[in-house]
């Protein structure tokens, strides 16, 4: 065992940063810790902050408060066991995760899931995308002294959990994807319920807007703030709104789609300047346009009604319950996939976009019942680390403003 | 042109081969001495811009003895402009596990190899700030290696020594 050791931090001295000793309003500079408690920092985000007055010099993002070891409880769970944790990376969209895992377990086994199920995913991974987006913008406001936004969006989310309460059972952490399509059937009730709301939707992004796009303050506090040019952003691995900000259309939907994204009729928002307003209007823009995805997802379940939503494989997938219940050989199958589920030797990547980015799922295998490797490429991690660069050289309150536009969780960053 | 042609054109060290991989992106191994001027030549004449992870897959499983490579780093690429990734994978021994840094190529690359460091203990050569990122300070083991017991070590020493220096 060795020594404990203890953080040290030694500022630098501003004659390091090209400053004059001898300027009484550029003293010595002063350590500040930011969370890992701070209500602004989104959960347990801790950044160490070097000041010099108010304006930021250096700054050290810490992350790991919330780590649970996900990729190590993925070795000992099983391939199906995982499935629950995906829930917990990014809390906010736990059906987006679910899909993203099922999707790379897929290319691994090399499945092909049937029509049906893929447009329950579609509508299910843009719900989840809107109530992420709903998240960002109310909690993004809110650092920035509009509260009522936070209510304004935390009632829109409430109808969606209503709906996905009533299809999967649960509020939050649905579990609702499998290996090979979706766990039920989407009903009649909850397809109208959900038309109904996205139809509705449009009006309350109207209200948003009004409150934000044009206020002043919003404006005030977001413009200009936290600039990430092109040629930074895709150096610093940005995905998804962050990249799409900085004035880059890549948008994996369209890039290299799943789930018969190439289908769909949207647009992909993009940015000019790639500041911390760019990335609010590419947000709400992309609430619109996954409204838009998801009715169309709607439409065509209308027309599927009554398809498979669940893959037919003895090897990946459960049987249906009342068959299991009549048949030897269906309990047999039911326990092997339970017990002993094997995936094929080799390794798999699968990256979807998700509201924070690129979601990835690297998984490996041994040709055994629980995955070697199962590692998880999370855009948050890498939405933080941009935090230094950009933050430098601005003032202290613009940091809120800069969290809040990167927009991560950090059940996710820290796994 | 995939990743693995442009690589091939532009001079890929005699070490590298093409593995066949099941899931369509790009795969090739490198020997660890030629690891660096691979990645540097995809990162300046192969057009990737961006890279996508990082990362380890520990072997140990029954444990490997002696030199043979336990750790099989991974570097996945991703280039916008043309669409597509390719995935770059050595192999490295527990006794050695170093592999070079790309942190001078890819700013991402930082926190990456900080995780990968974190949770296998393999180092990254050159990265100038190679510290753990998601394990404590003061940690002694390296989560992600096959041979830590999945209820962890130790989980509350280094709370009962906060506690211990804690005023009362």
């Amino acid at each position: 065992m060795s020594e404990t050791r203890t953080f040290e931090f030694t500022p630098s001295s501003p004659a390091d940063l090209g400053l004059d000793p001898d300027d009484p309003l550029h003293g010595e500079l002063l350590k500040l810790n930011v969370g890992p408690q701070h209500p602004a920092t989104h959960g347990v985000l801790r950044l160490v902050l070097e000041l010099d007055g108010e304006t930021i010099r250096g700054c050290d993002p810490v992350v790991g408060y919330l780590h649970r070891g996900k990729e190590k409880a993925a070795e000992s769970l099983g391939w199906r066991g995982f499935f629950p944790h995906t829930d917990r990376l990014d809390y906010v969209q736990p059906l987006l995760n679910n899909c993203a895992y099922a999707l790379a377990l897929e290319k691994l086994a090399g499945v092909e899931v049937p029509r049906r199920a893929q447009e329950i995913r579609v509508l299910l991974m843009e719900v989840s995308r809107i109530m992420a987006h709903l998240i960002y913008l109310g909690s993004s406001a809110i650092d920035l002294g509009a509260v009522t936004m936070f209510f304004f969006t935390f009632v829109e989310r409430e109808k969606a959990y209503d709906l996905l309460d009533a299809y999967t059972g649960h509020r939050m952490n649905n579990t609702y994807v499998r290996l090979g399509g979706v766990y039920a059937d989407i009903d009649d009730e909850v397809a109208s319920g959900l038309r109904q709301w996205l139809q509705e939707f449009p009006s309350k992004i109207d209200e948003f807007e009004k409150m934000l796009t044009g206020n002043r303050i919003w404006y005030g506090r977001n413009r200009d703030v936290g600039v990430i040019p092109r040629d930074r952003a895709l150096a610093w691995a940005l995905t998804g709104p962050n990249l799409r900000g900085s004035g880059v259309g890549h948008d994996l939907r369209r890039a290299e789609p799943y789930c018969g994204y190439e289908t769909y009729d949207f647009e992909v928002p993009t940015g000019t300047v790639g500041d911390c307003y760019d990335r609010y209007l590419v947000r709400v823009e992309e609430m619109r346009q996954s409204t838009l995805v998801a009715l169309q997802a709607l439409d065509r379940l209308e027309v599927s009604k009554g398809g498979e939503f669940l893959l037919e494989d003895p090897r990946y997938v459960l049987p249906p319950r009342e068959r299991m219940l009549q048949s030897m050989e269906e309990l047999i199958h039911q326990f092997k996939v339970v017990t002993d589920m094997r995936l094929p030797r080799g390794q798999a990547y699968r990256g979807v976009e998700s509201s924070k980015g690129e979601l990835g799922f690297f998984v490996a295998s041994d040709g055994s019942a629980n995955p070697l490797r199962c590692h998880i490429r999370a855009p948050g991690l890498m939405n933080i680390q941009v935090i230094p660069e950009i933050a430098r050289g601005r003032l202290l309150s613009d940091m809120m403003a800069i969290i809040g536009s990167l927009d991560f969780v950090m059940g996710e960053v820290d796994r | 042109m995939n990743g693995l042609e442009r690589l091939m054109e532009a001079g890929a060290p005699a070490s590298l081969k093409e593995v066949a991989g099941v899931d369509g992106i790009a795969l090739a191994e490198v020997a660890l001495a030629d690891a660096r001027a691979a990645l540097e030549t995809l990162h300046q004449h192969c057009d990737y811009e961006s890279v996508t992870l990082i990362t380890a897959i520990d072997h140990d499983t029954p444990p490997i003895a002696g030199a043979r490579p336990r750790f099989e780093v991974l570097w996945q690429l991703h280039s916008l402009k043309h669409g597509d990734r390719i995935r770059l994978r050595t192999r490295v021994t527990e006794q050695e596990a170093e592999v070079p840094s790309v942190v001078d190529l890819w700013p991402a690359a930082g926190f990456m190899e900080r995780e990968c460091f974190d949770l296998f203990g393999v180092r990254f050569a050159g990265n100038p700030d190679l510290r753990r990122l998601l394990m404590p300070e003061g940690y002694d083991y390296h989560p992600l290696r096959k041979d830590f017991p999945q209820v962890g070590i130790e989980p509350d020493r280094l709370y009962r020594e906060w506690e211990r220096g804690r005023p009362r």
